[in-house]
């Protein structure tokens, strides 16, 4: 595929990311924040999303699986979740923690439960899209292209 | 080229969450800020000198070896929340001066007027934007004309900058504390609305198209 036909790829796939509200505005603010002294931002705040989320996901479901679930433990967690989530833009991981979290608020376990599928489910969404995303401008930059905030913008 | 390295302003920004620590960080730097992150309430009286005890004698001796021009700190943090940190920082002699900010994710009517209460001088909901930076700057910059202020005069020229002179403009901010406070608050759409009472208010156009007869 030539450059300008990757390029094209690229800012369509990224626009239906946000038609689909997988993101929101807020991910456009990301590449603000990344120039020359700190070329690889964008892409070190995704991983450290990543991991982060990673991990409190591991913790819900251990927490949620105890007998007795201590909400005092599981809302922190989805609190933070939702925060890096929303600084992010990840719209809908966002949207599912809200609810998470009004259901801990009724201590409704049920409820938590299928809501924490719905976190995970949504979260594994924006994780393999954020991937692709960085996969198309790999090889953009491999092929000696460049990518710019422009590229993401529209 | 001494002016460049006094003017750039050092930030203490504090947060549990090792996410939004980058995050901030970012942003601060981004608007030319030199940042120091903590994770606690705690660390940043340590890091600022303050002792638990509010001991002055204690004040005095820890002299600040780092001069902060503004404290910029998380709300929900577990121990020390923000709102703790500004009533320890409010309450020392030594660094009331020190402009705070507080960050939360969630917009709660009453926890910002307590904030703006207690003399915080901004709230900022997060996700806190590139944009919303941009409000610091006054703040900081009557911490620094105020040191300034109080050298001795062949300080030159430092009171004759434009944008110093600018921060005269600003000095009404106490009235529109009390504007704030008269607005009950906030959907989001009426956040948004007292941001920008308090942003055409602190940022006036003049601040930043000085052409100034200095």
């Amino acid at each position: 595929m030539e450059l300008g036909q990757m390029q094209k790829s690229l800012q369509d796939y990224t626009k239906s990311l946000f038609v689909e509200g997988i993101l929101d505005s807020q991910f456009l603010q990301l590449p603000q924040l990344q120039d020359e002294s700190n070329s690889d931002f964008v892409s070190q705040v995704v991983s450290l999303f990543f991991q982060d989320s990673d991990r409190i996901l591991n913790d819900l479901s251990l927490s949620l699986d105890q007998k007795v679930v201590d909400f005092e433990k599981v809302d922190p967690y989805v609190h933070q979740l939702k925060g890096s989530s929303s600084s992010i833009g990840a719209q809908r991981v966002k949207n599912a923690c809200v609810v998470f979290r009004s259901f801990c608020e009724q201590k409704n376990v049920e409820a938590c439960h299928r809501c924490l599928q719905q976190v995970k489910q949504e979260y594994y969404l924006v994780k393999n899209r954020l991937e692709t995303l960085f996969k198309l401008e790999q090889q953009i930059v491999a092929s000696g292209g460049m990518i710019s905030a422009m590229d993401l913008g529209f | 080229m001494g002016m460049v390295r006094e003017s750039q302003f050092h930030v203490l920004a504090v947060d549990d969450s090792l996410f939004d620590r980058k995050m901030i960080e970012r942003l601060l730097q981004k608007s030319s800020c030199q940042v120091t992150t903590v994770d606690s309430g705690s660390k940043a009286l340590e890091f600022l000198g303050l002792r638990e005890s509010n001991d002055p004698n204690a004040l005095e001796t820890h002299q600040q070896e780092v001069e902060i021009n503004l404290i910029i700190t998380d709300y929900c943090m577990p121990g020390m929340t923000g709102y703790d940190l500004l009533k320890k920082v409010k309450e020392s002699a030594a660094f009331r001066s020190i402009p705070v900010v507080i960050m939360s994710s969630e917009n709660v009517p009453a926890r910002i007027s307590r904030c703006l209460e207690e003399g915080a001088e901004e709230f900022f909901l997060k996700p806190v934007k590139l944009a919303d930076l941009t409000k610091l700057k006054p703040h900081m910059m009557k911490t620094k004309l105020k040191k300034e202020g109080e050298k001795p005069a062949e300080e030159e020229n430092t009171i004759l900058k434009p944008e110093e002179s600018a921060v005269i403009e600003i000095l009404p901010l106490h009235q529109e504390l009390e504007l704030e406070q008269q607005e009950p608050m906030l959907s989001s759409n009426k956040r948004k609305a007292m941001e920008e009472v308090i942003s055409a208010g602190r940022s006036r156009p003049k601040y930043n198209d000085i052409t100034t007869s200095v």
